[in-house]
């Protein structure tokens, strides 16, 4: 693993490693995400051949997908989100522990995708803060991974404390203020 | 159906005639002789499964909803399409049908859903596709596609959120096609249903 935020030479330090709690908590964070699968239309097929043996999340450390909001830190939103259903996606958001990411998958949970109509919601953007969007109607398993690992870099350069104390964020930070 | 399973309907029934159509044989019949005549057509000829139901909005027209009920025989593998023109044109009201076929209960929850039909009789008669206290009938002809601004379902949300259903931007949406010329020949385009300070907002005046 490439990281220079952490030295460590066991001749001079012996069992102690010098670093920083952002690159060490990020660390962790970013190499244990586990997803979960917001499900809602074709996008999820393809969730679903993420997860299986020909392209294997797990390569990645996010195989771990949990079909409970409370034991996830990742919503992976994968399809439309109409009107209706917005409500629950919220409300699953609200019940996952922090510190929590989404993923908006496919043309759908972006922007409403085709579905310019009076049932759908525009982008789920509207209504969680979103990390990561995904192009494609659907994208394929490829795209899912580019993403997640996108999410993985972004998970690494975020301060940490931001996520374990939101109401003490620092206000000038943006991920803070929108989370 | 034969002609003489058609004469012998048409003289149980006199508000019957028969409809213009493509493909199968179909009738209108009057609101008031709606059930009288589906009983029949279970129980003596045979057309033992309800399809569809749903309802066409002639808007300007009067009377403007009919009831459309597409039967299946079995028995005989044939169609029949049924017609009925709903007398009230600002409150439409037709029989259920739930008492003779169970398939009508979903059916008649989504044409009244999306069409604003009531279903006299229906044990359940609530939304099926949009939620409860929706206040529109989306598919009715002068609810605009992109939608009419309401509050979200849920209030919590919509105060942590800011968010209320709005209508959708249709420039540059697929599958509306221009309103002039025959719809073959016209280009798949939306409506440019956007407003601002010259042109007023199409919907929610």
């Amino acid at each position: 693993m490439q990281n220079t935020t952490i030295a460590y030479d066991s001749k001079v330090e012996g069992e102690v490693i010098v670093t920083q709690a952002d690159a060490v908590i990020n660390w962790i964070r970013k190499h244990s995400v586990w997803p979960m699968p917001m499900g809602l239309a074709c996008c999820a097929i393809e969730l679903m051949a993420s997860g299986g043996a020909r392209f294997d999340i797990s390569r990645f450390g996010m195989e771990v997908m949990r079909f409970s909001p409370r034991q996830a830190d990742c919503m992976i939103v994968a399809g439309t989100v109409t009107y209706k259903m917005a409500e629950v996606v919220r409300r699953i958001y609200d019940q996952m522990a922090e510190p929590k990411w989404v993923v908006a998958m496919g043309a759908c949970a972006s922007t409403g995708g085709m579905y310019r109509s009076y049932a759908t919601l525009q982008g789920v953007d509207q209504i969680i803060p979103v990390d990561v969007y995904i192009s494609g109607c659907p994208p394929r398993p490829e795209a899912l991974l580019d993403a997640m690992i996108k999410l993985q870099d972004k998970i690494g350069t975020e301060r940490s404390v931001t996520n374990l104390f939101p109401e003490k964020a620092d206000s000038t930070e943006a991920a803070g203020a929108t989370k | 159906m034969t002609t003489s399973d058609l004469a012998l309907l048409k003289e149980r029934f006199e508000t019957l005639t028969q409809r213009e159509s493509s493909d199968h044989v179909a009738l209108n019949c009057a609101s008031s002789q709606l059930i009288e005549l589906c009983t029949a057509l279970r129980d003596d000829f045979g057309y033992d499964m309800l399809v569809d139901v749903t309802a066409i909005d002639w808007d300007a027209q009067s009377p403007r909803f009919t009831g459309i009920y597409h039967f299946l025989s079995t028995t005989k593998h044939e169609y029949l399409r049924v017609a009925a023109d709903c007398t009230d044109d600002i409150n439409p009201a037709l029989p259920s049908l739930t008492s003779l076929y169970a398939s009508a209960n979903w059916h008649e929850r989504e044409t009244y859903d999306l069409m604003g039909i009531r279903y006299q009789g229906h044990p359940d008669l609530t939304r099926i596709l949009m939620w409860d206290a929706y206040p529109y009938h989306p598919l009715r002809k002068d609810f605009p596609l992109a939608g009419i601004e309401v509050p979200l379902p849920a209030d919590d949300v919509a105060e942590v959120t800011g968010m209320s259903v709005r209508p959708a931007p249709m420039v540059g949406g697929p599958f509306v096609s221009s309103a002039d010329g025959p719809m073959s020949q016209t280009e798949p385009r939306a409506r440019d249903e956007s407003w601002n300070e010259k042109k007023i907002k199409p919907c929610g005046k």
